[in-house]
């Protein structure tokens, strides 16, 4: 393999990671405060990747207008899809929010075939982000390819700068150790609940929006797959850990891509890897690789 | 003096336990009043109840704000709303954020506030309070003892200024020594004006400092009377103080 084509899977591997790796964070942040896991998210992503459909094919919008309107559309479906079927089972077993987060995924992705038809549509990518760079040694990239993982790693970074240097990012972090000591400090405690729906939606679309233009096309249950490697990428990580979720993303984009670069004939069992690795880390790092301990869990 | 906490008949039910009964009791603007009584006796059930964390059913449960006179039901009302009305909570177990710095913990308790100015004062008053915290201002929760631990719960419910600062067994697990500390504090957080209702095990101490104390019996009030009153009562000294 020559250098040129190492770097293409590089760049590849780098976009896909972190595709994974911004929607694993909705999992992992909702994860984190409700203990809950929300089989919805990847149907959420998919939602994300209809709407700038829409918005930008069907509807014409220039494409910052598009993709801005499908931001805010997917976080108000991610707001509902808590107030709707998770918010009434608070207080009632873990149990039951989970069967309400699978009936939900049912839900949205045969919606979805009712009103967008099961066929899949093209997307037709903006050419700007298709045209080739030249760079010394002939290696030419497509700037997609770099704006993919550089819009993902700056969300991901101004996640973390909310989480860690703001007040509803505190309470956010205290909600996931001891909700009911943070309520007695003062924090409404659903405020920050939706309020960590509706980021972990807005980057799912973020990341549906971007994956849409990467297969160029949308179809109803686009969201399957990619939301069982993206929860595959936060346990992974360890489950509630923000950088850990997109570590694991990106361990996970590059275990795909090279296990088909460097060994071709085994690209049949590419989701086979992943599936592989996870069964790895629950047997031998349950918590994952930033994964708390479970002794400071109390 | 003006009455600042007014419950009349409270009762909270788990199931079919009938965890309090019929607990009446009042308290006035800068009073220390004390809850005490035997382990399960349902003095943290009464506190709880008046902070909004369980469920309750009451004649009267009513608080009346000294900084504007205003009497308001505060039956029913969430926990996060008692905090803007000024009543702070300092739990039973501590709770404190075992991930989260000792400053984070604190800017928590702070959470209803938005003066930048008033919240870095009470931080380094917290810390005048408590020396121990300012050495380790940057360790998270759970690296503290459990001396330390207690000290931050107390302090951060200060942080958002109460006037009605509620301590739910603020001296249990805690050395003898630490155990003095923790009453002289509470006494020195009374003298500069804050009331507070303090549920105790160690009936002793808190009779020592309280101005006002109820002895809580299965459940319902038992005895009431001045901390002195009570600590002279007999029946008090046979079943709590130890003859």
């Amino acid at each position: 393999m020559n250098l040129n084509i190492f770097i293409q899977h590089f760049i590849n591997a780098l976009s896909l990671g972190s595709l994974y790796g911004l929607v694993a964070v909705g999992y992992t942040m909702v994860y984190g405060i409700l203990r809950l896991i929300n089989f919805a998210h990847g149907d959420i992503f998919m939602l994300g990747a209809y709407f700038v459909y829409f918005a930008t094919i069907v509807y014409k919008l220039p494409w910052a207008v598009g993709v801005v309107t499908a931001i805010i559309l997917t976080t108000i479906c991610g707001l509902l899809v808590d107030r709707i079927a998770y918010k009434p089972l608070r207080e009632a077993p873990r149990i039951s929010a989970l069967i309400s987060a699978i009936g939900v995924s049912f839900f949205i992705e045969n919606f979805a075939v009712v009103v967008f038809t099961g066929m899949p549509r093209p997307v037709v990518q903006p050419p700007i982000l298709m045209k080739p760079i030249e760079l010394s040694g002939g290696v030419r990239l497509i700037p997609l390819g770099i704006l993919v993982p550089v819009v993902s790693f700056v969300l991901v970074g101004a996640l973390l700068w909310l989480l860690y240097r703001t007040k509803p990012g505190l309470a956010m972090r205290a909600i996931s150790f001891d909700i009911e000591a943070t309520r007695m400090m003062g924090v409404s405690v659903n405020k920050i609940i939706a309020l960590a729906f509706g980021l972990g939606s807005a980057l799912a679309a973020v990341a549906g929006i971007m994956w849409a233009l990467r297969y160029p096309r949308v179809e109803p249950f686009m969201g399957m797959t990619p939301g069982i490697k993206a929860f595959i990428a936060a346990v992974f990580g360890g489950i509630g850990s923000v950088p850990g979720a997109m570590i694991g993303g990106l361990i996970l984009g590059f275990v795909e891509i090279m296990s088909v670069a460097f060994f071709p004939t085994l690209s049949g069992y590419k989701d086979a890897f992943a599936f592989l690795l996870l069964i790895m880390i629950l047997l031998f790092r349950p918590t994952g690789l930033l994964g708390e301990k479970l002794e400071d869990k109390i | 003096m003006e009455s600042m906490l007014k419950v009349e008949k409270l009762n909270v039910n788990y199931g079919a336990i009938h965890a309090v009964r019929d607990v009446s009791l009042s308290i006035n603007k800068g009073e220390i009043v004390t809850l005490i009584g035997a382990n399960g006796a349902g003095k943290s059930s009464v506190i709880r109840a008046i902070m909004g964390l369980v469920k309750a059913k009451a004649d009267e449960m009513t608080y009346t704000s000294p900084r504007d006179n205003n009497t308001v039901n505060i039956l029913g009302r969430p926990a996060e709303e008692h905090v803007k009305l000024g009543i702070a909570l300092s739990p039973e177990g501590r709770r404190i954020l075992p991930q989260l710095t000792v400053e984070e913990n604190l800017a928590l308790g702070a959470y209803t506030r938005n003066d930048a100015q008033g919240i870095a004062e009470d931080v380094e008053y917290v810390y005048s309070l408590f020396p121990r915290l300012k050495e380790r201002h940057r360790q998270k929760g759970s690296t503290l003892s459990g001396g330390e631990q207690q000290m931050l719960a107390v302090g951060r419910a200060l942080m958002s200024r109460p006037d009605l600062l509620m301590l739910d067994e603020p001296s249990l697990g805690l050395a003898p020594i630490l155990v003095d500390e923790v009453f002289g504090i509470i006494r020195e957080i009374n003298s500069q004006g804050r009331t507070i209702l303090l549920v105790e095990q160690n009936a002793f101490a808190a009779l020592k400092v309280a101005h006002k104390a109820y002895v809580l019996e299965v459940g319902a009030v038992g005895l009431s009377g001045t901390g002195a009153e009570l600590l002279n009562n007999p029946k008090v000294r046979a079943a709590y103080l130890g003859g």
